[in-house]
């Protein structure tokens, strides 16, 4: 499941927030406080639609294509092993 | 609002730190932007080293660019970084090359944190070492090799770009290329020595198009952190932060913890404060010339100017040190404002910067200008580094 990357650090300013990937050395910015708030919910345990789920449709395309660039710039990824299971396994 | 709008009215913490921690060099190049050579003796101890990058760490300063001087003749320098790389804060450091021997470029290779800036200001030892000193070109290309030696991926090379060197770009690329690393152009600005040389060293108009129309044809691949956004007024805009940060998203702490709005414009005009008063935080988001740096500037001459959206009438710290007005065309305008204000400036006083700490009398084999005048002759010009606060910077 997409997640930040553990080598990403995120600061949030007034605009939104800064990000800084210590691998590639790479800064991004987030222009908008909600795109925070997606980022920060995507911690391994929701799926995208879940973590875009308060952005009106109107506005998922902006925000999906703002997700694409992060990924593709390696600032989110997919985790090689999945988190450890929560609850108990049945 | 556009990203450069907030950035324009100030972040809570700088992108783009720099930290001189020492004014100590081994050499004495002509343009240093900090008039290095002598070591301070208030410089910060150890202690307070680590107390101030405690500080960044909690206000999530991601990086910073620590240069001086030479900071790695400083004893404490490896374990410095150690500390800061330890406490989230990542290092990149300009260095002349003196320290980075076998050793030091296996330890830099090992770690994921510190990227490493030589300062070299000409592809050939001739016109790298007239402004370096003797010797300077070839411990830079040691330090280079050493440093591909250990494996250690992606240095980068810094160069001043200077009326000498404007001919060699494609040599400083085919360097680069050949040691696996990344090219990073920087603006001679008349700060520090290079006050004393800028009329010398400073890059001719025609010169300048060349530069642009070179970082055009290599942008994506070339490093220029702020340094040429005078130059869109050329065409488009070049990539990089089109913006003078000074006091918004860009810094300079000094070796004895004075705060500055900008590396380039050490005086006491750009003086914000000192963070062993009450801490850098506190400069950083309590000092009055900062709050009047993020206030909405003026054109002033510039308004009327078709390019003035991205050029933004150039470099502060270009303008004051030549005695140009702030809120007025660059000394180096693409338009040739600057030619014209400058003629008007004349023989009249300008602002000197604050504190010289050249060797005195020179090192050994150190540059001499033989060949070049220096506009104040009465101050003999000894030796610098570059630093350049917005490096790598993607916005
Ligand atoms: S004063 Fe010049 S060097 Fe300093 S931040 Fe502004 S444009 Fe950059
Ligand atoms: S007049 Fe001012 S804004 Fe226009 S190109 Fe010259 S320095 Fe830039």
């Amino acid at each position: 499941m997409l997640t930040l990357h553990p080598k990403v650090s995120v600061r949030p300013e007034p605009f939104g927030a800064l990000l800084y990937h210590f691998g590639t050395r790479r800064l991004s910015f987030l222009k908008d406080r909600r795109l925070l708030d997606v980022v920060r919910r995507l911690d391994g345990t929701v799926s995208l639609d879940e973590a875009l789920a308060d952005i009106p449709p109107g506005e998922l395309a902006s925000f999906r294509s703002a997700l694409g660039t992060l990924e593709q710039t390696g600032m989110l990824h997919h985790p090689a092993t999945p988190p450890a299971p929560q609850g108990p396994r049945t | 609002m556009k990203l450069v709008d907030h950035f324009a009215t100030g972040l809570d913490a700088p992108i783009c730190l720099t930290w001189e921690l020492t004014y100590a060099c081994n050499l004495a190049c002509l343009h240093c932007l900090s008039s290095s050579g002598r070591r301070d003796p208030r410089e910060l101890s150890t202690e307070e080293c680590k107390a101030v990058i405690d500080e960044l760490q909690r206000m999530q300063v991601f990086y910073v660019n620590i240069g001086g001087g030479e900071p790695t003749v400083r004893s404490d320098f490896w374990e410095l970084v150690d500390y800061a790389t330890a406490h989230q804060v990542g290092v990149k450091f300009s260095t002349n090359g003196v320290r980075i021997d076998q050793a030091a470029a296996e330890r830099l290779a090992a770690s994921d944190y510190v990227d490493v800036q030589i300062s070299l200001d000409g592809a050939t030892a001739e016109v790298n070492d007239a402004v370096r000193g003797d010797g300077s070109h070839e411990m830079a290309v040691r330090a280079l090799g050493h440093l591909q030696d250990a494996g250690f991926r992606d240095a980068k090379i810094s160069v001043v770009c200077t009326r000498q060197n404007i001919g060699q770009l494609d040599l400083f690329k085919e360097l680069a290329d050949r040691f696996g690393a990344t090219l990073r152009l920087t603006r001679l600005r008349p700060s520090g020595r290079g006050a004393d040389v800028w009329d010398d060293l400073h890059p001719l108009p025609h010169q300048q198009r060349e530069l642009y129309d070179w970082l055009v044809a290599h942008g994506d691949n070339v490093l220029t952190g702020d340094s040429f956004f005078h130059l869109s007024a050329f065409g488009s805009a070049l990539p990089g932060l089109n913006l003078c940060g000074a006091g918004r998203v860009v810094c300079l702490i000094d070796p004895v913890g004075d705060v500055y709005a900008c590396p380039f414009a050490i005086h006491d005009e750009f003086l914000a404060g000192n963070l062993r008063d009450a801490g850098f935080q506190a400069v950083w988001q309590g000092s009055e010339l900062f709050a009047e740096l993020r206030k909405p500037q003026t054109g002033g001459a510039c308004s009327s100017c078709q390019h003035y959206d991205s050029c933004q009438g150039g470099c502060m710290a270009a303008k004051f040190f030549t005695g140009l007005p702030l809120d007025g065309p660059d000394p180096e305008c693409v338009q040739g404002y600057g030619e014209t204000a400058l003629a008007s400036v004349g023989g009249r006083e300008v602002p000197r910067p604050t504190g010289d700490h050249s060797h005195k009398g020179g090192v050994r084999g150190g540059p001499v200008m033989l060949t070049l005048s220096t506009r104040r002759p009465d101050r003999q010009p000894e030796r610098a580094c570059e630093e350049n606060p917005l490096a790598g910077l993607t916005v």
